[in-house]
C-alpha cells in the first residue's frame, strides 16, 4: 500500500528539519526521509554551530539575517535549548591585503542591510583581548551573528515537526523518482513507495545523486573540512574569528567558544579535499593548532577533546542552490549550501514553505533568482 | 602521625618509593607530599578525596580513572587546570580545587612551532602490559625490530599493581611470580633488546586514515608514527555501574583503588565495601588488606562469585565477609562516600526489601567486570592497515594469558610481515585457551588423613590453570596433569616421604596448602600456614582464630612459631597447635574482627530515575531512558540530547551503561545504531598539535 503525503523532504538534515517544521505548522502531511539511523547525523552534526548574516551577497545576508532572527527566538518560540549565543564574528586582518578588501566589502555589506563595523587594532583588542596583537590591523565585527548547538536545533525541531504531525522515516534510502510527464509524483526507497506532489531535494553532499534520478544535473560536489572541539573552560572570547588569509595548506581557519564554555576550530584545507571520505587524517590537528595558536597565543593551553571531518556540498560559485525544477515540476531542489545549511537552515526552511504555499513575496523572488539551479554559477561568493 | 595520614608506611610486599617529602599547599593549607608524585596521591594522602564541583550540578568531583582519561580529578596547579592523576606535585605548588569551568591561563612565551616529527616502523606495539612486553620479546627473537609505546612510567601494564603470586604455568608464564616482579621481569628483559625501543608515558592518540598513529610522547611531544604493521595491546578498561550516589568520590573502580594503593602506596580508604566478585574484585581485597584498609564486605550479584576459588578462600578467612546474590543499593555522603547499602538479591534478579544491610565506609571499590579496549584496533582495521591484536585487548582472560597471547600473536604480526616462523601455531593455541580457560566447578574439599609424620594438605578445591607446587616440592611429590595444568593437584607422598620443607606451603599462589607435624607431638599436631601480611600484625605465644577453608573459625590457638622460607619472599610461615581432628581443616588464621553493619529497611528507588549514567556530563538514567522509551534507537541521537558520552572520557564509562540500559528495557541490539569511535584517545594540549613544547620544567618524572 503506498502512503500520500502533502510533501516528501528527502533529507533530515541542516535544511530538511527546519523546513520539515515550518511545513508541517502550515498544515501539510510532511514525510521525511532520510538514509541515516536518526535525525542530524549525516553534515548536521559536523557542523560547528557558527551562524552569521555576515556574506556577501543579498540573497545570503537576506536569509541569514532572518535566520539569526529565528535561532535568537527559537528557545522562547519552542522552550527548547539549542546553546544559542549572540558573540558576534570577526574577520580579522594581519595582512594589508586582507585588510583592504574585508574594509571594502563592509562598505558593501553595509549596503545591504548587514550590521557590521571595521575595528581598528585597539578596538578589535578591546573586543578580544586575548587575539595576538603583532601584526593586527584590525578587523570587521558583526555584533548580531552568534552560534548556537546544530545537534540540539536538530533535536528540537525533529521533536517540533513531530508535533505537528510529521512523519519521519530514518534508515531508508530513497532509490527513485516517480515521475509522469515531467511531473513529480513520489519517491521509490529501499522498502517502500510514497506519493506526493511535491517533493523536496534537502540531501545536502548527496543531493546531486537524488537530482540525477530525475535526470536533472545540479553541480553539488562535497568537499571535506575537519573540525575539532576542545574540553570547556570559563569564558574568555565572544566572536567567531575567521582569519581569510590563506596559507600553504589551508586556504581559511575560524574558530569561537561556544555556550558550553568549548572551543570549536575548523580549516578549510588547501587544495580542497573532494569526495566523500569523512575518516580523521593526520595532517588537520599540526595544521589547525599552528594558525589558531598564531591567532590566539592562549589556546595553546587547552585540551582538544575530539576531532571529526564533515562534508561542506559545494556549488561552482560558493552559494546555495533553491529553485523548482523546469524539467519536473513540483520537485524543489534545496541543495548545495556549500557548509552553511546549519545557520541558512532555518530561513531556508520558511522560504521553502513559502514555496510550497505559493507565498513568496518580492523579496522572496529576488533571492530566488540569485540562488537560481538555472544561473550561470560564474560569481565567486567572497566569503565562502 | 599526623591524624589524617593515609600514607602507606609500611606494607608486606612492597617498599617504599623513596621520594623526597616536599610541602604544597591546598586552598592555602600547607601539607606535606612527596616530590613528583600524582598531585591525586598527595591529596588523598592527606585525606582531601573532593577535588573540586562540577559544573551542571555542582556535585563534588574526585579520583576516578587514576589514568589521565578523565577530567573529574581536574584541579589548579599553580593556577593552571591540570589532571591531578597525572600532573607531578612539586615543592611549593598552590593546589586549589575546580569549581566550576576553570579558567585558561594565559598565553605567555614565545610560539616557537616545530615541525611535527615522523618515524616509521616495522612494528608498532600500543600497550606495555604483559601482552605487549611478550608479544615485543618474541618478535626480538625473531629478528624484527618493534616501537613499543606505553602510557605509564613503568612498564607492566596492570601488573605492576599485582602484589601477589601468580597462577598459570610455570615453565610457559612466570606462575607462582608475584606481578610486580614479572612486570620488572619483561621489563628489564626488553630495556636490553636492541630491537625493542619503548616509549613510556606516551599515549596512542588516534589511528588516522592516512595509516598513522598520533602519539603524545613523554606526555609532551607529539609524533605521527608509520608502522608497517601494528600490534594493539591496551588491554581493558573496568565496567561501572548505576546506583544512587555512584560518583561520590571514595568510590572508584579497582584500577584507581590499586593504583593508588600499590603504586603511590597511599591508602584510598581506611574501611572499603568492594562490589564485584570476581577476580579483579577479590584480589583487590586482599591487596586492601595487605595494606592495612579494613575491608567490610564484598558483594556479588550472582550466587557464586566468578573469580578463582583460591582468591576468595583467602579472603574469607582473612575474615572478609562475601555476600553473594547481593546488589549494590545506594552509596551516601555529604561530601564523599560514608555510607553503602547493599541487598539480597531474588529469584527474579530483584533486590529483596527488608534484607538491606548498610555499612559505614569511605570507600567503595567497584569491581564489576571488564571490556576490551579495541577502537584502535577497529580503527586501524577500518582503514586497511595491518593490525592484529593480542592480550585482554582482544579478549578478557588472565595476565598469564595475556602473556601467551602476545607470544602467540608475534607470529601472526611477522606473517603479516611476510615472514614465515616455524612454530606449531596449534600446540601454541592449545595452551593458550588452557591459560584463557574460565575456573571449573568447585569440588568438595578432598579429606587428608595423617596421624603420624608429616605432610602437606592441599586446599585447592577447583580447576584453574596453576602449577608452581609441582616445581616447588624438591621431591617431587606434587603430581598434576602435565598436559593440563587445570587439573587439582595430588599429593603423591606420605606422612613419612614428606621432608616438612615448607616450600610448598610458602610458594603457593593461593595460600591453599597447609602442613600437618606431628613430629613434635602426637597428641598436638603443629599447623603451618602461609601468611602474606604486615609480620608485626602477629607475634609469636599471640592468640588467634584459625579458620576452615571456608572462614568459619575452627578454634583459638598460639602461634608457636613465626619464620620464613627461604627464597619464598614476603610470605611467613605461622605454626600453630591444634586438636588433631580439625589439624587437616585449618587453612587460615582470621585477621579482621568480625565486620558490623546496620540492618533495617531502606525505602529505594529501584528506577535509578536521578542516578548519573554519564558522569562527565552528569546525565541520568531518567534522561536516557524516556528518550529510548521515546523511541530513540540511535546511540548518536542520544549524545546528541544528552551529551551523553561528548565528555572528556569520550564515553568510556557511559556507553555500556546505556547498552545495558537499552538491553533492560528490551531493546534488540540489531536495532540500536553505536557511535562512532573519534580521535582523540585523551584530551591533549592544542600546543603540543603545534609542536610547541609545553611546561617543559614541569614534565612529569614520577613513577621512574
Amino acid at each position: 500500500m503506498t502512503e500520500t503525503f502533502d510533501v516528501i523532504l528527502i533529507g533530515a538534515g541542516s535544511i530538511g528539519l527546519p523546513a520539515a517544521v515550518m511545513l508541517s505548522q502550515a498544515g501539510l502531511k510532511v514525510l521525511v526521509l532520510d538514509q541515516f539511523a536518526s535525525p542530524g547525523q549525516g553534515s548536521n552534526k559536523k557542523a560547528i554551530g557558527g551562524i552569521r548574516a555576515t556574506h556577501s551577497d543579498k540573497a545570503k545576508i537576506t536569509l541569514g539575517n532572518r535566520s539569526i532572527e529565528l535561532f535568537a527566538g527559537w528557545k522562547d518560540m519552542t522552550g527548547d535549548e539549542i546553546e544559542w549565543y549572540r558573540g558576534g564574528y570577526s574577520f580579522v586582518a594581519y595582512h594589508e591585503k586582507d585588510a583592504s578588501s574585508l574594509q571594502t566589502l563592509v562598505k558593501e555589506q553595509q549596503g545591504l542591510g548587514l550590521n557590521i563595523v571595521w575595528l581598528d587594532k585597539r578596538q578589535l583588542l578591546e573586543k578580544v583581548p586575548d587575539l595576538n596583537s603583532v601584526n593586527l590591523l584590525g578587523g570587521t565585527f558583526s555584533p548580531d551573528d552568534g552560534s548556537a548547538s546544530p545537534l540540539l536545533m536538530a533535536a528540537s525541531c525533529y521533536k517540533q515537526a513531530i508535533k505537528h504531525g510529521c512523519v519521519f522515516h530514518f534508515r531508508e534510502n530513497v532509490t527513485g523518482l516517480i515521475i509522469k510527464s515531467s511531473k513529480i509524483e513520489g519517491v521509490v526507497t529501499s522498502t517502500n513507495e510514497y506519493h506526493a506532489p511535491i517533493v523536496i531535494n534537502a540531501a545536502g553532499a548527496w543531493a546531486g545523486s537524488v537530482a540525477e534520478m530525475a535526470g536533472i544535473n545540479i553541480p553539488v560536489v562535497p568537499d571535506s573540512h575537519e573540525a575539532a572541539i576542545t574540553e570547556p573552560v570559563a569564558r574568555f572570547f565572544d566572536p567567531m574569528i575567521v582569519d581569510i588569509h590563506p596559507d600553504e595548506n589551508s586556504s581559511n581557519c575560524y574558530f569561537y567558544q561556544h555556550w558550553t564554555g568549548q572551543i570549536f576550530f575548523c580549516i578549510t584545507p588547501s587544495p580542497n579535499i573532494w569526495g566523500f571520505n569523512t575518516s580523521e587524517t593526520s595532517q588537520f590537528l599540526p595544521l589547525a593548532s599552528r594558525r589558531i595558536i598564531q591567532l590566539m597565543p592562549r589556546l595553546k593551553n587547552i585540551r582538544v577533546r575530539r576531532t571529526w571531518r564533515g562534508l561542506y556540498p559545494m556549488t561552482p560559485d560558493g552559494s546555495p542552490i533553491l529553485g523548482t525544477s523546469r524539467e519536473c515540476s513540483g520537485f524543489i531542489q534545496a541543495a548545495g549550501m556549500c557548509g552553511q545549511g546549519f545557520m541558512l537552515g532555518p530561513a531556508m526552511g520558511e522560504m521553502i514553505t513559502r514555496m510550497v504555499l505559493d507565498e513568496l513575496t518580492p523579496m522572496d523572488h529576488e533571492i530566488l533568482d540569485i540562488l537560481s539551479p538555472y544561473r550561470e554559477f560564474s560569481g565567486h561568493e567572497k566569503l565562502k | 602521625m599526623p591524624q589524617h595520614d593515609r600514607r602507606i608506611h609500611s606494607h608486606p610486599i612492597l617498599s617504599p618509593a623513596g621520594r623526597k617529602q616536599i610541602t604544597f599547599t591546598w586552598q592555602g593549607n600547607k601539607l606535606t607530599g612527596l616530590d613528583g608524585e600524582p598531585i591525586s596521591a598527595a591529596l588523598y594522602a592527606n585525606n582531601i578525596k573532593v577535588f573540586g564541583h562540577h559544573v551542571k550540578d555542582h556535585a563534588p568531583q574526585g579520583l576516578f580513572c587514576a589514568n589521565g582519561q578523565c577530567s573529574q580529578c581536574m584541579v589548579f596547579a599553580d593556577g593552571k587546570p591540570v589532571k591531578a592523576c597525572i600532573h607531578p606535585i612539586r615543592q611549593g605548588m598552590r593546589v586549589d580545587p575546580v569549581d566550576g569551568l576553570p579558567g585558561l591561563p594565559p598565553g605567555t612565551g614565545t610560539l616557537d612551532f616545530t615541525s611535527i616529527p615522523e618515524k616509521q616502523v616495522p612494528v608498532l606495539i600500543i600497550g606495555g602490559g604483559p601482552s605487549g612486553l611478550s608479544a615485543a620479546m618474541e618478535l626480538a627473537k625473531l629478528g624484527i625490530k618493534s616501537l613499543l609505546v606505553d602510557d605509564k612510567s613503568a612498564l607492566g601494564g596492570k601488573l605492576v599493581l599485582q602484589t601477589h603470586r601468580f597462577f598459570g604455568s610455570k615453565q610457559t608464564v612466570y606462575a607462582g611470580t608475584r606481578g610486580i616482579d614479572i612486570a620488572e621481569n619483561l621489563s628489564i628483559q626488553v630495556s636490553k633488546e636492541p630491537l625493542i625501543e619503548v616509549w613510556s608515558n606516551s599515549t596512542a592518540l588516534a589511528v588516522f586514515s592516512d595509516k598513522k598513529i598520533g602519539i603524545l610522547k613523554d606526555e609532551k611531544e607529539y609524533y605521527l608514527v608509520e608502522p608497517e604493521c601494528l600490534l594493539i595491546a591496551c588491554g581493558a578498561r573496568e565496567k561501572f555501574i548505576t546506583f544512587p550516589g555512584n560518583t561520590l568520590p571514595g568510590i572508584m573502580g579497582a584500577g584507581a583503588f590499586q593504583t593508588l594503593l600499590n603504586r603511590d602506596q597511599v591508602k584510598p580508604a581506611t574501611r572499603v565495601f568492594i562490589v564485584g566478585g570476581g577476580n579483579v574484585g577479590l584480589i583487590a581485597g586482599y591487596h586492601a588488606i595487605q595494606a592495612g584498609i579494613e575491608v567490610a564486605g564484598l558483594a556479588e550479584a550472582l550466587p557464586e562469585c566468578s573469580g578463582y576459588r583460591v582468591h576468595m578462600d583467602k579472603l574469607v578467612r582473612l575474615g572478609v565477609p562475601v555476600f553473594t546474590s547481593h546488589t549494590i543499593l545506594s552509596a551516601y555522603g555529604k561530601d564523599s562516600v560514608e555510607k553503602v547499602v547493599i541487598a539480597a538479591l531474588g529469584s527474579d534478579g530483584k533486590p529483596v526489601s527488608g534484607t538491606e544491610k548498610t555499612f559505614s565506609v569511605d570507600g567503595v571499590l567497584i569491581a564489576v567486570g571488564l571490556e576490551p579496549i579495541d577502537e584502535l584496533f577497529l580503527k586501524a582495521k577500518e582503514y586497511g592497515m595491518k593490525v592484529e591484536i593480542a592480550g585482554d585487548a582482544e579478549e578478557i582472560a588472565e595476565a598469564s594469558a595475556a602473556i601467551y597471547s602476545g607470544k602467540l600473536k608475534a607470529h601472526e604480526v611477522a606473517a603479516l610481515l611476510g615472514m614465515h616462523t616455524d612454530v606449531n601455531q596449534e600446540e601454541l593455541t592449545r595452551t593458550l585457551n588452557i591459560l584463557k580457560a574460565k575456573p571449573g566447578i568447585v569440588q568438595p574439599e578432598a579429606a587428608t588423613e595423617i596421624h603420624n609424620g608429616v605432610m602437606p594438605v592441599i586446599h585447592c578445591r577447583q580447576e584453574i590453570p596453576c602449577d608452581p607446587c609441582v616445581h616447588l616440592c624438591p621431591k617431587g611429590f606434587f603430581y598434576i596433569e602435565k598436559d593440563d595444568i587445570r587439573t587439582i593437584p595430588v599429593y603423591k607422598g606420605d606422612s613419612h616421604l614428606c621432608i616438612g620443607c615448607e616450600r610448598c606451603v610458602a610458594g603457593c599462589p593461593g595460600l591453599a596448602i597447609t602442613m600437618v607435624d606431628y613430629r613434635k607431638h602426637p597428641e598436638k599436631p603443629r599447623v603451618s600456614i602461609a601468611v602474606e601480611l604486615e609480620r608485626t600484625l602477629l607475634e609469636k605465644a599471640g592468640t588467634v582464630n584459625v579458620t576452615d577453608i571456608d572462614g568459619n573459625t575452627l578454634t583459638s590457638a598460639v602461634i608457636q612459631e613465626i619464620h620464613q622460607v627461604a627464597r619464598l619472599d614476603h610470605t611467613f610461615i605461622v605454626e600453630v597447635e591444634v586438636d588433631p581432628e580439625i589439624a587437616t581443616k585449618v587453612a587460615g588464621i582470621q585477621i579482621q574482627a568480625e565486620q558490623d553493619f546496620e540492618t533495617g529497611a531502606e525505602i529505594f528507588d529501584l528506577s535509578n530515575e536521578d542516578t548519573i549514567i554519564c558522569r562527565c556530563e552528569r546525565v541520568t538514567v531518567g534522561e536516557i531512558r524516556a528518550l529510548i522509551r521515546s523511541g530513540a534507537r540511535d546511540f548518536n541521537e542520544i549524545k546528541t540530547i544528552t551529551r551523553a558520552g561528548a565528555g572528556s572520557c569520550g564515553g568510556k564509562t557511559c556507553r555500556s551503561l546505556i547498552l545495558r540500559l537499552f538491553r533492560e528495557e528490551g531493546i534488540p541490539q540489531s536495532e540500536i545504531s553505536l557511535t562512532v569511535h573519534r580521535p582523540l584517545f585523551k584530551e591533549v594540549e592544542l600546543g603540543v598539535f603545534a609542536g610547541l613544547h609545553l611546561n617543559a620544567a614541569e614534565q612529569k618524572d614520577n613513577h621512574d
